[in-house]
């Protein structure tokens, strides 16, 4: 963008435009209800088929055949890198203090680094399946860390919270447990 | 009476605000030019009037007044004094107060001493700082008063959150502010030569210290937030891309282009819309910043500065602010005259190189930043981490870094490499040899592998443009350049060496037990209760011996805080000259273990440490600059004076 063309008329137009595309994502970021929930095309279907390896030495690795043990479970997506899930950390410790079953996928990580963000936020999860691209991930129909899946006994996928569990949310989880039969 | 004085000159400061307003653009019309002579002192008393309803709330703060509301939420009189007096900043309210008392006093400032410019740039500039102040001073007065009283009077205050009770950060985001308001005067000043077409040295040349001083303090406002995010959060880390991170980061970023096309501006006269650009662009991201941070809309570790509803107020205020000065940009951009001319191989090339990865960064952290939001719109929900930014600003710095290592080497307007390249052999030859080092010597990764010899070679590069020179003839703003390089080059080298050598521990540990970290032996010998003024802590005593030298003791705290209830961790640390020690104290296990989270960072002290440097550059330039610029003027005076006098 040096000066020796002169820049074309629509060019300085750019800068307004791009800007008035920050405008239009911020103001849906403000005016969107507080509560708002997408439901994932999986809810209601069985999981994916998976086998993951585990993402720490002291957890067991994390399958599908994991889930159809009669108990409903949660599934909690997250990654070491992820801040919301350090927020949202106490809240699964809450959970699993209370006798709920969390197994966790760990998304893109390394082992050391789940191991440390685990020693830093505790360790609520049963199990850690380690997912190094995201496939599993994908399959279940969640696009971002931290997403928490309510799971039945027969391994059919009952609820999908997308974010960090705040602690206002933890009678919604539970209650969606419920209705799983827990 | 206190916090009515207060609100009352802040009233005052923003009616004269909107009179500066009106007389600076009515000046610029022909039949209002009489009133030109009332901007400059408008602006002067304005900012003084703002400083007045600052210094009101610190009083009400000092004294913990608990019927002003602010107070009453945020302070607590129990708190160490230092931290009431913080305090008066550390809030949404009084963060804005400061906001718009930093932007009047730079406007006042400017009116002051600002006499190079045309007179009608000058008035155009402070009616556009009257504009972005006005609109501030409306966001304090009609949503977010500082001074509102409460009743009934309650008998103690709410306190402030633990985490901000720190010295460090006290003083962070009046600095950083003083690095956001600061950018304001570049951003008036765009406005300023858009409306009367006035572009060219003489405008760069005003520009250039304000985008200078705003740049010095972000730098050190960064710098500074990164050390405490390092040490208090208890994380081991030191930039987490954290939104609100990004929110300051976006302004340095774009400051930093602003700097060095405003000299390519003053010395060669090119590069005049894109510098005008950036003028805009650097202030647009302070209020973007501002806004992300105040609004929380993004999740972020800073998520004691949320406030949904306010942030539309904000949103609108950005809308005005930015949308107008784009359009005003989009309308008058085209008949800024074209600049001079130079050769893609020159310091402009390098210079323009430089601007357009320093923008392609800024994009980059942008849109992650608010690509959750955008897939948000698009029904997923999405974090975006350091796998993203990571690499993806890689690609732009490491080329930008090159460049830099050889742009200042070059002549302006045209130049050769094989004239550079003599110069150049050597700091390449030491990259490439560090590159051999750290690829048989050590496990490091691509990216740090890059940063450590990137780091080499723009170490040496750095100091090159002295090469050649008589050391004391050398102007101060050559060395502050170099300085400000070879800060770079530091920087990089702390935080390559960061990623790649450190060392970490989680143990559980008995109290008599060692635990071996890096060349670091590290003995729990105690845990006590300890208590402050407002909080109580488990403390631990560890003995930590560097290659079995001499033990030194260091005291991990994990802390309660009562009011409001919170835990945080205090991480004890122990500085070498060649890295530093990290411990943190965690939980109890019921087996009676204590869990030590331990790190050994070696040379990660050069990250603040080149900040600093970048700074401190900053500054020797700034010097240089209004040092030379005062001499000029005083040269000016002398040659009209004598003038005068022959005319007699």
């Amino acid at each position: 963008m040096s000066e020796q063309q002169k820049p074309r008329p629509w060019a300085l137009w750019l800068p307004l435009a791009l800007f008035g595309a920050f405008v239009v994502v911020v103001l849906f970021g403000l005016l969107r209800p507080a509560e708002r929930e997408v439901a994932s095309a999986m809810i209601g279907k069985p999981q994916p088929q998976f086998d993951l390896r585990p993402a720490v030495p002291d957890r067991p690795g994390l399958a599908r055949a994991d889930f159809t043990a009669g108990k409903p479970r949660l599934l909690n997506i997250f990654a070491s890198w992820c801040i919301p899930c350090a927020v949202e950390a106490p809240q699964l410790a809450r959970l699993a203090g209370q006798g709920v079953q969390i197994d966790g996928i760990a998304i893109r990580d390394r082992p050391e680094d789940v191991a440390a963000f685990l020693a830093r936020n505790g360790n609520p999860f049963a199990r850690i399946g380690a997912d190094d691209v995201s496939s599993v991930q994908m399959a279940i129909g969640s696009s971002g860390v931290p997403e928490t899946f309510v799971i039945d006994g027969k391994g059919i996928i009952r609820y999908q919270h997308i974010g960090e569990i705040r602690e206002d949310q933890l009678p919604l989880i539970l209650d969606k447990l419920k209705e799983a039969g827990l | 009476m206190i916090a009515e004085f207060g609100l009352a000159a802040l009233w005052l400061a923003a009616a004269l605000a909107a009179l500066q307003l009106l007389a600076g653009s009515l000046a610029l019309t022909p039949r209002g030019a009489g009133l030109a002579a009332v901007v400059r002192p408008v602006a002067v008393v304005q900012g003084l009037l703002g400083l007045v309803a600052f210094v009101a709330l610190i009083v009400l703060f000092c004294e913990t007044d608990l019927s002003v509301k602010l107070v009453a939420m945020n302070s607590h009189s129990a708190k160490p004094f230092i931290y009431k007096l913080a305090g008066a900043w550390g809030n949404h309210e009084g963060s804005m107060l400061l906001w718009v008392t930093v932007m009047g006093l730079s406007g006042g400032f400017l009116a002051l001493v600002e006499k190079r410019l045309p007179e009608p740039t000058m008035l155009a500039t402070l009616a556009g700082q009257a504009f972005v102040s006005l609109g501030f001073y409306a966001f304090l007065l009609l949503s977010s008063n500082p001074f509102e009283r409460l009743s009934p009077v309650p008998a103690e205050g709410q306190g402030l959150n633990p985490l901000l009770q720190d010295i460090g950060l006290a003083f962070h985001p009046p600095t950083l502010y003083l690095g956001y308001v600061g950018l304001s005067v570049a951003f008036s000043f765009a406005i300023g030569a858009l409306v009367t077409r006035e572009v060219g040295p003489a405008f760069a040349r005003a520009m250039r210290p304000w985008v200078l001083g705003a740049w010095i303090f972000l730098t050190l406002g960064i710098t500074a937030g990164s050390y405490w995010a390092y040490y208090e959060l208890g994380w081991g880390g030191w930039w987490f891309w954290d939104p609100v991170e990004n929110a300051s980061l976006m302004p340095w970023l774009a400051a930093t282009a602003l700097l060095h096309s405003a000299s390519v501006l003053a010395a060669r006269n090119a590069l005049r819309a894109w510098t005008i650009m950036l003028g805009v662009v650097a202030f647009s991201m302070s209020m973007v910043g501002t806004f992300l941070v105040r609004s929380g809309i993004l999740t972020s570790v800073h998520a004691f500065a949320v406030d949904p509803e306010r942030g539309s107020f904000i949103l609108a205020l950005l809308a005005i602010n930015i949308g107008g000065a784009l359009t005003l940009f989009g309308l008058r951009a085209a008949t800024v005259t074209e600049g001079e001319r130079f050769a893609p191989v020159s310091r402009e090339g390098a210079l323009v190189f430089n601007n357009v990865m320093l923008s392609a960064t800024l994009g980059i952290v942008l849109f992650g930043t608010l690509y959750p939001l955008a897939a948000e719109a698009m029904g997923a929900k999405v974090s975006v981490g350091p796998p993203y930014f990571n690499p993806m600003s890689a690609i732009f710095v490491a080329p930008m870094l090159i460049v830099l290592a050889v742009g200042p080497l070059l002549r302006w307007r045209r130049d050769t490499f094989a004239r550079v390249s003599g110069s150049v052999a050597l700091p390449a030859l030491l990259a490439a040899a560090a590159a051999v080092g750290v690829a048989f010597w050590t496990q490091a990764g691509l990216l740090p592998m890059l940063g450590l010899v990137l780091a080499a070679g723009l170490a040496l590069a750095s100091l090159l443009p002295l090469r050649g020179r008589g050391l004391r003839r050398t102007p101060l703003a050559v060395w502050g350049m170099v300085m400000a390089h070879f800060g770079v080059a530091v920087a990089l080298g702390g935080m390559a060496s960061d990623s790649a050598f450190s060392v970490e521990k989680l143990v559980a540990s008995r109290v008599g037990e060692t635990t071996a970290v890096g060349p670091w032996q590290v003995r729990l010998d105690r845990i006590e209760p300890v208590a402050g003024q407002n909080w109580t802590a488990m403390e631990a005593r560890l003995f930590v011996s560097y290659r079995g030298g001499a033990p030194i003791a260091a005291f991990p705290q994990s802390r309660s805080f009562w009011t409001p209830p919170q835990q945080t961790s205090e991480s004890a640390l122990i500085t070498r000259w060649n890295g530093q020690l990290y411990t943190v104290l965690g939980e109890q296990s019921d087996d009676g273990r204590w869990q030590l989270r331990l790190w050994w960072k070696p040379f990660v002290t050069l990250i603040w440490f080149g900040g600093v440097l970048i700074a401190l550059g900053g500054l020797l330039a700034l010097l240089g600059r209004v040092s030379s610029d005062l001499r000029r003027l005083i040269a000016r005076e002398k040659i009209a004076d004598r003038r005068q006098r022959q005319g007699r």
